[in-house]
């Protein structure tokens, strides 16, 4: 079969006819007409397993009913989509597959979000025809951020491919056959014991309750309950342009505002930005790179505020390590300065102080946890809420999110300049880098602050730069596959870069684990260009002019790689390569 | 007259399996000979000709088959040999692997010469574990004697051809899981499209026959396609290698030209199978192996050819001819047949991973007389879904044999729902305990 994406097709789905371009799927050829075709494995980020069955249609030159996640137009005849056979066949599925599931779902974590629930009330499913086969499995949480539970697993295989084709991490793979198929680590072992990173790009993928982030709202309403706590919050930028779809609002939405005054409304004392952190991670990281440029230090200096990637780093590469950025995420430069230069400015005691982190993120609930991150004498940062969790802590309290007023951050650790904005998307950190770093050796403002090299969803981006002769070659990645393209040439010693940014799941933190359900690369895309705006509103648009900053620099820590920042700001990492 | 016929098997203990020599003497290797003077389109149209219909069981017609792979473009092109004769009851393959090997090879090369291609496969059941050493010498030898390896007969063609071993999986006999086993990944069948033609091993365009069809593109050569098609009937030719096992006097292979005996003969005459022993009636006989469709004395004067088996709603599939007395609950045998596919399916998809399993609950409860009238719907609709939606042969094909049944014996069904099955009623009691 010759595909040709310039030839157009034609075929007729349900007695209409469909122009599409050669090499399009039944599945595509029908949304244009406005049929959906259901289905549990199919996923657009995602290579075609054709597992499930459940997108039959019925296919005049077939006898058999055909899939239509992977059929091609090319190959098809007339197609009918809602026929009995086509029914029946899909409703039988279905029921077989909920004859090998808990159905427990009114406590299960995808209660309302569920495609297998939604796909069981689709098709009318009023009863058991076939006798209940489900048997308990014992649920993986042996880690602080995943939960595995495979009793609800409907084997359709997403995960896998995301972990392996999307990730190249491979903790995940299919292993047993017939009834016994079913999707493990190697050996069966826990996470905690397999190269997993803890990216979540599984658990965003995954159709039912077979994966999600481990649970701490209940930690944090206790925090909240708590009289003697004070507790205080950080969003990380990524969450402001995705916390909206939570509630009905449009892709990519700002709601920053919104988002700070549910914050206030469920009872955290102070609201902060981890905007401000990121500035703070450029003005460190900015520095570091140039002490190792000038001072022939290990490069390229790669990026580290992705957790899931310095994970990645310490499981699969750690020869590489020395190559990382000594620098703390944001999102733990902020819980040691505000438990150490802002509780003690405050007159809070250190351990009455409570940070509760809103991320993208699904590894920064590990990334809290780890035992070198306690640089104020105690856990920096208590508790990680992924976005999702925070839309479930908002739905509990009863807040419309919609009618919300818009508010302002608290100070001083709430304002943040542009640059921190756009953390949250891949190219992001880069661009704030380079805003400071081009400054301070070149002793002028660029002439832009659009750095639109950096920008963009391609998987590898190379930019190169000029600072007063100086040229300096930089490249951004996102996703661990592209990441480890870069990785690889590394070792190789073929790269010539000075600088790399790597972002652990594609997109950026934008396509974090931790962000609503079904984010596919389009909807990353929304929120790349909400934080773009986020950005461009901002009056202050380069890290080292955000005045709390400068005062945090002036009062507290002296310079940018000062003794104490290092103390508070720098971590080191580890290998982990047996996991 | 005898209704048998040496084709394939003419060879069959006469010769020395891994001796060229013999091999050539008894009019090997003339059919690549012929072949390598020949354009490939023109072998091809021979096969075309020829009417050869794949015998590993799904009948495709190999002609059809080699002309796709001809016009696809890109090099190599792989050439395999399936020889993981898992389907039970079949055992026809290894009578050629065994006793002939060479013209298997012969067949191969000759394809090799038509797709230009360097590199063939066979890949062996692993219970065969004896044959793949003899097929090693066979060659070895056939390299020794210049016949494979390099530069062929002097013509500068090269053709190896490398063995590789399954290890058990009946799965690993679908041409895409075959092909993925060949490649050391799990042996699940792959997402067509695309077609193993376009993307096969290695990710090349790739040609999968059977054994027994392989066999058959040197007698095609010698004896010209339209002769091969002679032998058998207007739209299948050539001859076909039977299995006969089960409750008949005489088991083993047997030749027959395809439309030139009957069911009836093929069990009754006493040159094939010689009746039931010990006095005991037909009751059924299976086709083609698990995966093929039951038959029932009322369909005994079928002539044994595709379409006249098509049109009784039974297949010749791989050539096994199981036949069971009438001491067999059918419903018994169902539950086997249930338990060999819940056995053997890859499990990938949800058709056939949960869909055997349902069905095998299901006979169970009928072998056990718990079964209820609701079964009967519950088993239509698993028959067809399995059969329409599932990924691959496996599961379409796992309840052919239940369908045929269904439909000619639905009795015995309701029979164990009434508790009142002669068969089962005079070997043990109703009313073990269901479980699985």
């Amino acid at each position: 079969m010759h595909i040709d994406p310039n030839k157009m097709v034609t075929i007729k789905i349900d007695g209409i006819p469909v122009t599409v371009p050669s090499g399009t799927t039944i599945m595509e050829a029908a949304r244009t007409i406005g049929v959906k075709i259901p289905s549990l494995c199919h996923h657009p980020d995602l290579g075609v397993r054709a597992f499930c069955r459940v997108c039959l249609v019925e296919d005049s030159w077939s006898r058999r009913l055909k899939t239509a996640c992977n059929n091609l137009v090319d190959e098809a005849g007339d197609i009918t989509t809602n026929s009995p056979k086509v029914r029946k066949a899909r409703k039988t599925i279905l029921e077989l597959i909920l004859a090998n599931h808990p159905q427990d779902c009114l406590h299960c974590e995808r209660n309302g979000k569920c495609e297998l629930q939604t796909l069981a009330a689709e098709y009318n499913i009023r009863g058991n025809i076939f006798d209940q086969v489900w048997k308990p499995v014992p649920r993986d949480m042996n880690n602080p951020a995943l939960v595995r539970d495979m009793g609800k697993c409907i084997r359709c295989g997403r995960c896998v491919e995301a972990c392996q084709a999307i990730q190249t991490t491979n903790a995940i793979g299919y292993s047993g056959r017939s009834v016994d198929f079913r999707i493990t680590t190697a050996f069966e072992k826990p996470f905690s014991e397999s190269p997993c990173v803890y990216c979540g790009q599984c658990v965003s993928v995954c159709p039912v309750g077979a994966l999600y982030e481990k649970d701490d709202t209940q930690r944090v309403w206790d925090a909240l309950d708590d009289p003697n706590k004070v507790v205080v919050v950080q969003t990380a930028p990524a969450v402001r342009v995705a916390i909206g779809e939570e509630f009905g609002m449009e892709r990519g939405a700002i709601a920053t505002g919104k988002m700070v005054s549910a914050l206030r409304r469920l009872g955290f004392d102070k609201v902060f930005d981890t905007d401000f952190s990121a500035d703070l991670t450029i003005m460190e990281e900015g520095h570091e790179l140039l002490d190792r440029i000038k001072n022939g230090g290990t490069l390229p200096m790669i990026t580290s505020c992705s957790p899931g990637w310095v994970n990645f780093v310490e499981k699969t590469y750690p020869d590489l390590l020395p190559n990382v950025s000594s620098c703390k995420s944001p999102q733990q430069m902020f819980g040691a300065i505000a438990k150490t230069y802002y509780a003690d400015k405050m007159g809070i005691p250190r351990d009455k102080m409570f940070v509760v982190s809103i991320m993208p993120c699904i590894a920064k609930k590990y990334e809290c946890q780890r035992p070198e991150m306690n640089a104020s004498g105690y856990q920096d940062v208590d508790v990680v809420l992924t976005t999702r969790e925070l839309a479930k802590m908002i739905r509990m309290a009863g807040l419309d999110f919609g009618f919300l007023p818009e508010e302002e951050f608290d100070h001083p650790l709430g304002l943040g300049s542009g640059a921190g904005a756009i953390f949250g998307t891949s190219g992001g950190v880069m661009e704030a880098a380079i805003r400071t770093v081009y400054e301070v050796v070149t002793g002028r403002e660029p002439e832009s602050l659009d750095f639109t090299a950096c920008r963009g969803h391609e998987g590898i981006k190379e930019a190169q730069l000029d600072l007063d002769g100086t040229p300096i070659k930089v490249a951004i990645t996102s996703g661990l596959k592209n990441a480890r393209v870069l990785m690889e040439k590394i070792r190789a010693g073929e790269a010539d870069y000075q600088f790399i940014e790597v972002m652990c799941c594609p997109g950026g933190c934008v396509g974090g684990g931790g962000q609503p359900f079904r984010t596919t690369a389009a909807i990353r895309e929304h929120r790349m260009d909400g934080l773009y705006q986020v950005d461009k509103n901002q009056p202050i648009r380069q890290s080292h002019k955000n005045p709390d900053i400068q005062t945090l620099y002036s009062e507290f820590l002296g310079q940018p790689n000062s003794h104490l920042a290092h103390e508070l700001l720098h971590t080191s990492y580890q290998d982990r390569s047996k996991h | 007259m005898s209704k048998t016929m040496q084709l394939l098997t003419a060879r069959c203990g006469k010769i020395r399996p891994d001796s060229v020599a013999d091999y050539i003497a008894h009019g090997g290797f003339s059919a690549l000979k012929k072949a390598m003077n020949m354009d490939p389109m023109e072998i091809i149209h021979e096969v075309i000709d020829a009417k050869l219909l794949g015998r590993g069981g799904a009948s495709y017609p190999a002609g059809k088959k080699w002309k796709q792979l001809y016009e696809i473009e890109g090099t190599p092109k792989y050439i395999v040999c399936n020889a993981d004769e898992g389907e039970p009851g079949t055992f026809k393959d290894k009578v050629l692997l065994e006793k002939d090997p060479l013209s298997i090879l012969e067949g191969m090369a000759i394809a090799g010469y038509v797709f230009q291609s360097h590199d063939g496969y066979i890949y062996i059941r692993g219970e065969y574990r004896e044959i793949q050493k003899l097929f090693q010498a066979a060659i070895d030898s056939a390299v020794r004697a210049n016949y494979l390896g390099k530069d062929i007969m002097g013509s500068g063609f090269e053709f190896n051809v490398h063995i590789v071993s399954g290890a058990g999986a009946y799965i690993c006999g679908e041409n895409s899981g075959l092909l993925n086993s060949i490649e050391a990944q799990t042996g699940r069948p792959r997402v067509k499209p695309p077609h193993l033609a376009e993307v096969g091993l290695y990710s090349k365009p790739t040609l999968v026959n059977n054994v027994e069809s392989f066999a058959c593109v040197p007698q095609i050569l010698n004896m010209g396609g339209k002769a091969f098609q002679e032998l058998g009937v207007e739209d299948s030719g050539g001859t076909k290698l039977i299995c006969l096992s089960g409750n008949v006097n005489h088991r083993g292979t047997f030749e027959v030209p395809i439309g030139g005996v009957t069911l009836r003969d093929i069990i009754f005459d006493p040159e094939f199978g010689g009746g039931i022993p010990d006095g005991k009636e037909l009751k059924a006989y299976h086709l083609g192996g698990q995966s093929g469709p039951i038959g029932f004395p009322e369909q005994l004067d079928t002539r044994y050819d595709h379409t006249s088996l098509k049109k009784q709603g039974l297949s010749i599939g791989s050539g096994a001819v199981v036949v069971l007395d009438d001491t067999v609950c059918i419903i018994d045998y169902l539950k086997k047949v249930s338990e060999f596919f819940l056995h053997e399916s890859c499990g990938k998809c949800v058709p056939c991973r949960e869909g055997n399993r349902q069905l095998y609950m299901i006979l169970h409860k009928f072998a056990n007389g718990l079964a209820t009238e609701k079964d009967f719907e519950r088993m239509e609709r698993l028959s067809f879904t399995m059969a329409t939606a599932s990924s691959c042969g496996l599961g379409q094909s796992a309840t052919a044999a239940l369908d045929s049944c269904l439909l000619h014996r639905r009795e015995e069904f309701q029979a164990h729902i009434d508790g009142i099955c002669p068969v089962c009623l005079n070997s043990r009691k109703y009313g073990d305990q269901y479980a699985y």
